[in-house]
């Protein structure tokens, strides 16, 4: 079976929220759209209070490089166009809507069809999802658009789907896959004539059988879809680590994937991707878990972007149990505790992961015993060990001679680490004091 | 015998003297003319190597110094007048008369303590917690509470107050070399004048939201209502983002502003407690939160 070569660590796995059927989450009486849903520069509200909006209208617009357009969740009325606080309490632009019926866009099509039919040229695919405001949804929300434009002098030869799911707890890819194989696939073909690649390859774990099989059955019916199933160890779905278990191939360090011919793209996005050329369907949904070994039940759900976190928890299990300590908004290993639950949901929310007292915490931190764990466990082949030093004495250069900006902020040092030391917090503060130093010389 | 140890002594005494020709008209091409003058300013400079000039060191400043030929501009904050005293007679120029400064924390440490809203369990480094959420109080203005600023200090002059979790400056040994203000990654530290008898009126929060939403977060928080900037009799008070700031250059001290403020946000440090008050303030660290003075003291003090 197939796998990267380097590192790695193997988390619990915790994927209790496995056959929760992805259920629709009712939409609240008002919603909170951010402008900032994507990476880079937040889009550019279009809309003023007063304004009436349908489902699927563009309300913010991508107005540089950059930059993803963000499409109303609901129907209804602008109330205001102000900053709101996010999940961690910072404040950021968003369209606040009070919602009115569901009337969506007349050019939407909402039948439960599958259209298989796809005739774009692939500048027009392109172009439609730069329109549809499709961003990645493995977790970096990066805009789709500007994946699938292949720069000049730059071939694309693989095609890679992201399904490993290797973060514990998620299940949103997962179920997406038993449900909504069939659109996948045709995403997946839609992309694949776009990049003009021969095959793609989809990489699942080997923990996730009924997902392996699924996709197989499906895949066989299109062309140029090969499912690789690959060994269950985290950060499987990494998009160097996939590269690099798929084909072989080895990013080096500071290029990106395209450099050795390879562009990843994670299932959600896939799905996304489908509705968005088929169906006309802007990203105005996600697929969310909601899971935590206290809760009473566990749940996968369709939420509109925009819908609040405290909603979501009322809805799913009335209120948080009292031992929680911690919300978290994506994995374990590398999503980001919540402050603020009564912040709206965005793009690239995977999940609400519920933790209590014990879970929660961090153990306490001792001297390093240079064991040299972390540098087992690193799947880019640093040593966390050694930035750890040279970012407490302030040697920002040597971190960055000793390219502390090729870490891909994974976790597993941390996570493999005798001493508790919070090696990748660490890493990350040195990473941004480089990008800092280089910003100043340039 | 005596003939070869005629010739060992001419030989080397030939090349003895090439060499000292050759040298001499090297030293003369290569002569590094430095004024003696640098090494004497240096001698008098505290040799912190702060950085706190601006400089890159204490060496760079002499250099700077001795270049220009008097102290326009130039300032050595830890070595205050009687440093810049002894660099002005040297120079054989004017002291340059500076304000006398000290770094002040711009938020307000009551509200802290058990009014957290969240819990912070990563890397200490307010730089790191910066970039992950907006802090334990909530306040995306507000200290995160790590302690860069303790850490970026030299003269240890600058401590958490483990009770409201915000630093505090120990004016005594604070030197206004600017380490802590650049450590910050909120900006909240400022270095201010120290004022008559270290006497300072300042506001104490750099919230720019909405009176509001800023009241939401804090208790203390500024709320723009520009009632201090209406009561100020020599207008060094302005409001600008909703933020009220008083300009230190002009501040008289007169404290009207600080009993007008609605919200507690404007501070009062080093003024004497009135008699009736039963605890008397420690020296040197700020107040927690001033109590409102009675209007006939500031009178008095302002006369």
């Amino acid at each position: 079976m197939k796998t990267f070569k380097m590192g790695g660590v193997h988390p619990e796995e915790n994927k209790i929220s496995n056959d929760a059927v992805i259920e629709v989450m009712p939409v609240g009486t008002q919603m909170v759209v951010l402008m900032n849903q994507h990476l880079g520069a937040p889009a550019t509200p279009i809309v003023q209070k007063g304004d009436k909006v349908k489902v699927g209208q563009l309300i913010g617009e991508a107005q540089t490089f950059m930059c993803a357009n963000v499409h109303s969740p609901v129907s209804g009325t602008v109330v205001k166009v102000e900053p709101v606080k996010d999940a961690f309490g910072l404040m950021k632009l968003a369209v606040h809507i009070a919602v009115e019926g569901d009337e969506w866009m007349e050019t939407i099509d909402r039948t439960p069809d599958i259209k298989r039919e796809c005739t774009l040229e692939p500048a027009a695919v392109v172009a439609k999802l730069k329109e549809m405001g499709i961003v990645g949804l493995g977790g970096a929300t990066f805009p789709a658009h500007i994946k699938y434009s292949v720069p000049e002098g730059k071939k694309a030869e693989y095609l890679i789907v992201n399904a490993a799911e290797c973060e514990p707890y998620l299940t949103s890819d997962y179920r997406v896959m038993m449900e909504h194989a069939e659109e996948i696939c045709i995403g997946i073909s839609i992309l694949r004539k776009a990049l003009g690649v021969p095959n793609a390859y989809i990489g699942i774990e080997s923990n996730k059988p009924q997902a392996i099989r699924k996709m197989q059955e499906t895949a066989r019916q299109f062309e140029g879809i090969i499912v690789e199933p690959l060994k269950v160890k985290y950060p499987q779905g990494a998009e160097k680590q996939l590269i690099n278990a798929v084909t072989g191939r080895k990013v080096p360090s500071g290029k990106l994937p395209i450099d050795v011919g390879c562009v990843v793209s994670n299932v959600g996005t896939c799905f996304s991707v489908y509705e968005a050329i088929q169906k006309n369907k802007p990203l105005i949904e996600n697929i969310l878990t909601v899971t935590g070994k206290k809760l009473p039940s566990q749940h996968n759900y369709l939420v509109r972007i925009g819908t609040t976190f405290s909603e979501i928890v009322k809805h799913s299990i009335g209120e948080l149990p009292a031992t929680t300590s911690k919300v978290i908004s994506g994995g374990t290993m590398m999503g980001k505790a919540i402050v603020n639950l009564d912040a709206p949901t965005v793009k690239g929310n995977a999940s609400v992961l519920v933790m209590d007292e014990g879970e929660a915490r961090r153990a306490p931190e001792t001297a390093c015993i240079r064991c040299g764990k972390c540098m087992n466990a690193c799947p880019m082949g640093l040593e966390p060990y050694l930035f750890s030093a040279l970012v407490n004495a302030g040697r920002t250069e040597e971190a960055q001679q000793n390219n502390i900006l090729d870490c891909i902020e994974c976790g597993c040092c941390f996570f493999s680490c005798p001493a508790n030391k919070p090696l990748t917090d660490e890493i990350r503060l040195g990473k941004g004091r480089v990008r800092a130093m280089m910003a100043a010389k340039k | 015998m005596t003939q070869q140890i005629l010739i060992a002594v001419m030989v080397l005494g030939v090349i003895g003297a090439f060499f000292a020709v050759v040298l001499y008209f090297v030293a003369q091409k290569f002569k590094v003319v430095e004024d003696p003058l640098i090494d004497e300013v240096n001698e008098v400079l505290p040799g912190a190597n702060c950085g706190g000039c601006g400089k890159a060191g204490c060496r760079a400043f002499a250099e700077a110094c001795v270049a220009q030929g008097n102290m326009e501009g130039l300032r050595c904050a830890p070595g205050g007048e009687a440093v810049a005293a002894k660099i002005a007679e040297l120079l054989g120029c004017a002291v340059e008369q500076g304000d006398p400064q000290v770094a002040v924390v711009r938020c307000n440490p009551s509200y802290c303590g058990d009014k957290r809203r969240s819990n912070y369990d990563g890397l200490t480094s307010c730089a790191f917690a910066a970039t992950v959420y907006v802090g334990e109080s909530g306040c995306a203005f507000g200290c995160l509470g790590c302690g860069d600023c303790v850490a970026a200090c030299q003269f240890d002059a600058i401590h958490m107050n483990p009770a409201t979790s915000t630093p505090e400056v120990d004016e005594d040994k604070c030197t206004a070399c600017g380490a802590c203000v650049k450590a910050c990654p909120r900006r909240i530290i400022e270095l201010r004048n120290k004022g008559r008898n270290n006497r300072r009126v300042f506001v104490c929060c750099i919230n720019k939201e909405k009176g509001a939403a800023a009241r939401k977060t804090c208790d203390n928080a500024c709320i723009g209502c520009s009632k201090c900037e209406k009561v100020c009799p020599v207008s060094a008070i302005t409001i600008a983002d909703n933020l009220s700031y008083i300009d230190h250059t002009k501040c008289i001290a007169c404290r009207k502003c600080v009993t007008e403020c609605p919200t507690k946000a404007i501070h009062d440090v080093n003024f004497p407690t009135p008699a009736k008050k039963a605890e008397p303030k420690p020296a040197a660290a700020a107040p927690a939160a001033p109590a409102p003075q009675p209007q006939a003291e500031a009178v008095e003090l302002k006369a």
